[in-house]
C-alpha cells in the first residue's frame, strides 16, 4: 500500500510540475526568469481570442461566378480573335450566363472549318442548336469548378499579400467551405482602412474617354440608359473640402486597354506643386510597350484611370509615353494613397468578396473582459472553496487542494495544446471549479453513507470512492458529449468554452480519483486511524 | 459532520402529480418559446438574426433617449437601445438583413456625432453579421442540439435500462425547454452563448439524474421487494444532500460570472444558473417520477391500479 502512494504521489507531482512550466509564462513577471530558462523552458503565453485581446474577425464570401463569368468574357475575345485569323465571320458572338458563349456564323457553309477550330478550345465544349448556323459553347464542368477554386485561392493569396503590407502581428487568413476566407487581425487600430483595404477588388482600368463626353446631347442621352455603341458611363466621385460628395459621369469607350496585371510596382509621392501625395506606377515589359502604343496613338485625347469601375483622374495625353510610368492622383490623404499603392502592388482579386461577417473588438473591451472574467472566476473559487472546508472540514481542504491542481493543469493544458483562451473559455474554467469539486462531493458522501454503516475508516474510503466511481463516470461523460459537440459546431469564442470545459472535465476525473485518494491513502496509512475529519 | 440536511423522509414521488403539472407548464412554455423562435418572433441574437450591434463609450453619461432620437433623425433603420450599468456605454443593435452597401455603421456614426453635441465616443467593438452567416449559424445551433441530445440519449441508454434512458432524456428536454420558455418570457435575447448555455446545462443537469438513478438501480438489485416509489423515494432522500451539493457549488461558480462576469456572460450565466436549479428539480421530479410513473402504467394494464 504504502510503495503504491509513494508512485501516485510522484506521478501527481510529475504531473502538476509539468503543467506548472506551461502556466508559468502566462503569470506576470515570467521576465525575470533567467535566459536559459526562457530559451529552453517553455516559454509561450497562453493564446487569447481576438474577444480578450482585441482585434477584427471577418468572414469573407468570394463570389467565384463572377471568376468564371469573367474566364467565359475572356474566352469570347480568344475565339473571336482566332475566327479574324482564320477568315471564319461570325455575325456576332456573346457570353450567355455565366459560362456559355453563343456565336453566330455569318456563312453557315464555314460550320465545319468553325467546329474544328472550337475543338482546339479544349475547355469548351459545343451544344447540340436547332440553327446551323448558330453554335453553343459551354464551359466544361471541370474547368468551371478548377475557376472557382483557383478564385477563392488566388483571393486568399491576395488578400495575405495586402495584409502583410498593411503590418498587422500574427494575421491569420484561412480557407472555410468551399467559398469563404476568415481573416483574424489580431490588435488592428484602424479597423474601417483594413476592412477596406481587404473588401476592395481593386481592378484597375485604362479606358479612353470618348470624344463626345462635351456633347451635352449625346450625354443626356447616355445617362439616360442608351450610351452610343462601344461606350459607357462610369463616375468619378469628388469630395470637396466640406465633406460634400458629388458625382461627375464620363462617356468611356468600352475597351479595356490596360490592367494592373501589368503593375511592377506602385509607390506612394508627394506632389511637388501641391504636396498632395499621389500614387506612380510602373508597368512591366509588355504593359510599358501597350501603354506606349496607346499613349503615342491617343495624344490629346484623356485616358481614364479607373478603379473598381470608379475613375480617379483622367488626365490628357500630352505626349508618347515610352517609360511605363503612369500616376494617379485624386486628392488622398496619405493613408488613401498608401492603401491604393498597397492593393495596386498586391494585385486585383480574380473576383469580388463581400464581408458577410465583421466582429471587431477594441482593446479596452478585451481588457475589460479579462479582468472581469478573472474577478468572476476567483470569486466562484473563493466561494466554493469556502464552502468546502466549512462543510467538510479537513476533506475540504484536500477537495481544495485537488481543486488548484485542476486549475493548474488545466491551464497548463491549455497552454501546452496552444488553444485560444475566450471569454466563453474563461467561463468555462469558472464553471470548472464548480463541477471539479462534484467528484469529491460524491465521494465524501459515499464516505459519509459507509462510515454510518459503521465500517472503519480505510474499508470506507475504499468502498467509497469504488461505489462512487461509476456515478462520477457517467455524470462526466454527459457533460464531455455536449462539450465535444459544441466544439465541432461552435464559432471560435464558443470552441474555447468547449475546449476550456472538456478538458477541466477530463483533468478533473484524474485530480479527483488519483489526487485525492492518495492524499487520503497518505492520511490513513497509519493503522491506529479512528476520526476522519469530513 | 455538518449536514445541510441530514436524514430526511420527504415522500417525493406521493407529490408528483403537483411536479407534474408544474413542469408541463415549464414545458409548454419552453415549446412556445421554441416556436416563437422558429416563426422568428423570438429575441434572437444578431448572430443568428443578421445585423449589426456597436458597443459605445461616451465620455460622459449619455440619455438613451438622445441617443434614440439622434438616431432616428438620422433615418437609421430600426434599432434597439441598451444602457450598461456604466451610463457612458450604449450598445445600439439593429437587427435586420441589410446590405453591406447601406454602410449602416458609418451612419450610426455620423448621425451620433451630429445630433448629439458636446459628447464624443469611440467604439469600443462591433459586429456587422450578414445574413448567410446567421442561416448557417442557426442551422449548426440545431443540429448541436440534436446531435448532443441523441449523443445523451445513447449513452444513458446504454449504461442503464433501456426507461431510464428515456426518463433522462425526457428530464433533459424539460430542463433545456424550461430555461428556454422562461428566457424567452422575460424577453432575454438568444444569442450564440446562451445557446452554448443551454447546451452546457443539458450536459450537467443530467450529473445530478445519474446520481439519483446510480442509487436506484443500486437499491433495484438489493430490495427488489419494495413497490417501485417507495423504493425511488428512499432512493432519493439517501442521495439527496449530494445531489443538492453537487449542484451548490457549480450554482456558486455560475452565479459569480453572474454578478462579475459582465454583459457579455449575463444571459449565459443566467440561462446556466436557472439551468443547474431546475436541472435538480428535474431529476428528482421529472426523471425518477418518471419511471415510477412507468412502471405504474405497465404493471397495472389490466386491472387494479393501483394508488
Amino acid at each position: 500500500m504504502k510503495k503504491t502512494i509513494k508512485w501516485r504521489a510522484i506521478l501527481l507531482a510529475f504531473t502538476t510540475a509539468l503543467a506548472l512550466l506551461y502556466v508559468l509564462p502566462s503569470l506576470p513577471g515570467f521576465d525575470v526568469f533567467p535566459l536559459w530558462w526562457r530559451e529552453h523552458l517553455p516559454h509561450e503565453r497562453l493564446k487569447l481570442g481576438l474577444d480578450l485581446q482585441g482585434g477584427m474577425h471577418l468572414v469573407l464570401e468570394v463570389n467565384a461566378e463572377k471568376a468564371v463569368e469573367n474566364a467565359t468574357e475572356r474566352w469570347v475575345g480568344e475565339i473571336k480573335s482566332a475566327f479574324d485569323k482564320e477568315k471564319i465571320f461570325l455575325d456576332r458572338i456573346s457570353r450567355e450566363g455565366q459560362e456559355s458563349i453563343r456565336l453566330r456564323l455569318s456563312r453557315p457553309e464555314q460550320r465545319d472549318a468553325a467546329a474544328k477550330l472550337l475543338s482546339e478550345f479544349a475547355v469548351l465544349e459545343s451544344n447540340p442548336t436547332s440553327d446551323p448556323s448558330e453554335i453553343l459553347l459551354t464551359l466544361k464542368a471541370k474547368e468551371v469548378k478548377r475557376l472557382k477554386e483557383y478564385a477563392v485561392r488566388q483571393c486568399l493569396e491576395t488578400i495575405r499579400n495586402r495584409v502583410d503590407q498593411f503590418g498587422v502581428s500574427e494575421p491569420q487568413i484561412v480557407p472555410e467551405g468551399e467559398r469563404r476566407i476568415v481573416v483574424q487581425l489580431p490588435g488592428v487600430k484602424e479597423p474601417q482602412r483594413a476592412v477596406e483595404l481587404i473588401g476592395k477588388t481593386a481592378l484597375l482600368e485604362f479606358k479612353l474617354v470618348d470624344e463626345r463626353t462635351n456633347d451635352s446631347k449625346v450625354m443626356q442621352e447616355a445617362l439616360a440608359g442608351n450610351p452610343p455603341p462601344g461606350t459607357e458611363i462610369l463616375y468619378q466621385r469628388i469630395t470637396d473640402a466640406k465633406g460634400n460628395t458629388s458625382s461627375v459621369p464620363f462617356l468611356l469607350e468600352k475597351r479595356t486597354l490596360l490592367t494592373g496585371d501589368s503593375i511592377t510596382s506602385a509607390e506612394v509621392q508627394i506632389g511637388r506643386e501641391l504636396n498632395e501625395p499621389y500614387v506612380s506606377l510602373e508597368f512591366d515589359r509588355v504593359g510599358a510597350k501597350i501603354f506606349s502604343e496607346i499613349t503615342g496613338a491617343n495624344v490629346g485625347r484623356r485616358l481614364a484611370i479607373i478603379l473598381d469601375k470608379n475613375v480617379y483622374s483622367a488626365p490628357r495625353i500630352n505626349e508618347k509615353i515610352p517609360s511605363g510610368k503612369a500616376q494617379i492622383t485624386g486628392r488622398f490623404t496619405m493613408e488613401e494613397a498608401r492603401d491604393l499603392a498597397i492593393v495596386l502592388r498586391a494585385g486585383a482579386l480574380p473576383a469580388p468578396v463581400q464581408i458577410i461577417a465583421n466582429v471587431t473588438v477594441g482593446p479596452s473591451l478585451g481588457q475589460d473582459s479579462i479582468r472581469k472574467g478573472l474577478r468572476a472566476t476567483l470569486l466562484g473559487a473563493a466561494l466554493v472553496v469556502a464552502f468546502m472546508i466549512f462543510y467538510y472540514r479537513l476533506s475540504g481542504v484536500v477537495a481544495d487542494f485537488a481543486l488548484l491542481l485542476n486549475m493548474i493543469m488545466l491551464i497548463g493544458a491549455l497552454s501546452w495544446l496552444r488553444a485560444t483562451l475566450t471569454l466563453p473559455g474563461i467561463a468555462g474554467i469558472a464553471l470548472t471549479v464548480g463541477m471539479a469539486v462534484d467528484s469529491n462531493v460524491l465521494m465524501f458522501e459515499r464516505i459519509r453513507e459507509e462510515l454510518r454503516l459503521g465500517k472503519t475508516i480505510r474499508s470506507a474510503i475504499d468502498a467509497g470512492y469504488k461505489k462512487a466511481f461509476i456515478t462520477i463516470l457517467d455524470s462526466h461523460v454527459t457533460t464531455l458529449i455536449t462539450a465535444v459537440v459544441l466544439f465541432q459546431f461552435g464559432t471560435g469564442p464558443i470552441k474555447g468554452f468547449a475546449v476550456s470545459l472538456s478538458l477541466g472535465v477530463l483533468i478533473n476525473l484524474y485530480t479527483a480519483l488519483v489526487g485525492t485518494k492518495t492524499v487520503f491513502d497518505w492520511m490513513t496509512t497509519r493503522a491506529d486511524v479512528t476520526t476522519l475529519s469530513i | 459532520m455538518i449536514e445541510l440536511l441530514g436524514k430526511t423522509k420527504i415522500d417525493f414521488m406521493g407529490k408528483r402529480r403537483y411536479a407534474f403539472a408544474l413542469s408541463g407548464l415549464l414545458v409548454l412554455l419552453g415549446l412556445w418559446a421554441f416556436l416563437q423562435i422558429l416563426r422568428g418572433q423570438g429575441n434572437l441574437g444578431i448572430e443568428f438574426s443578421g445585423g449589426i450591434s456597436m458597443q459605445l463609450k461616451f465620455d460622459g453619461p449619455v440619455e438613451v433617449g438622445k441617443v434614440r432620437e439622434a438616431l432616428r433623425r438620422a433615418d437609421v433603420p430600426e434599432s434597439n437601445l441598451q444602457q450598461f450599468s456604466d451610463p457612458s456605454r450604449i450598445l445600439i443593435r439593429v437587427k435586420r438583413e441589410y446590405t453591406q452597401q447601406e454602410r449602416v455603421m458609418e451612419r450610426i456614426q455620423a448621425a451620433l456625432r451630429d445630433h448629439i453635441p458636446g459628447r464624443s465616443f469611440v467604439v469600443e467593438g462591433s459586429d456587422e453579421i450578414g445574413p448567410a452567416i446567421g442561416k448557417g449559424l442557426r442551422k449548426a445551433a440545431i443540429w448541436a442540439i440534436v446531435i448532443s441530445i441523441i449523443g445523451i440519449l445513447a449513452y444513458i441508454a446504454w449504461r442503464f435500462e433501456f426507461r431510464f434512458g428515456v426518463a433522462a432524456t425526457i428530464a433533459t428536454f424539460h430542463d433545456v425547454l424550461a430555461v428556454l420558455g422562461v428566457l424567452v418570457l422575460m424577453g432575454r435575447e438568444i444569442t450564440l452563448l446562451v445557446v452554448t448555455a443551454l447546451l452546457t446545462l443539458a450536459g450537467y443537469s443530467l450529473t445530478d439524474t445519474v446520481v439519483v438513478f446510480d442509487r436506484i438501480r443500486e437499491n433495484l438489485r438489493g430490495r427488489r421487494k419494495d413497490p417501485l416509489h417507495v423504493l425511488v423515494n428512499g432512493s432519493i432522500n439517501e442521495v439527496l444532500s449530494r445531489t443538492v451539493i453537487t449542484s451548490l457549488t457549480t450554482l456558486l461558480a455560475s452565479l459569480a460570472l453572474l454578478i462579475l462576469g459582465g454583459e457579455v456572460l449575463r444571459d449565459f450565466s443566467f440561462a446556466l444558473s436557472l439551468g443547474i436549479v431546475v436541472g435538480t428539480y428535474s431529476s428528482i421530479f421529472v426523471a425518477s417520477s418518471l419511471l415510477v410513473e412507468w412502471q405504474a402504467r405497465v404493471r397495472t394494464k389490466p386491472a387494479s391500479r393501483r394508488r
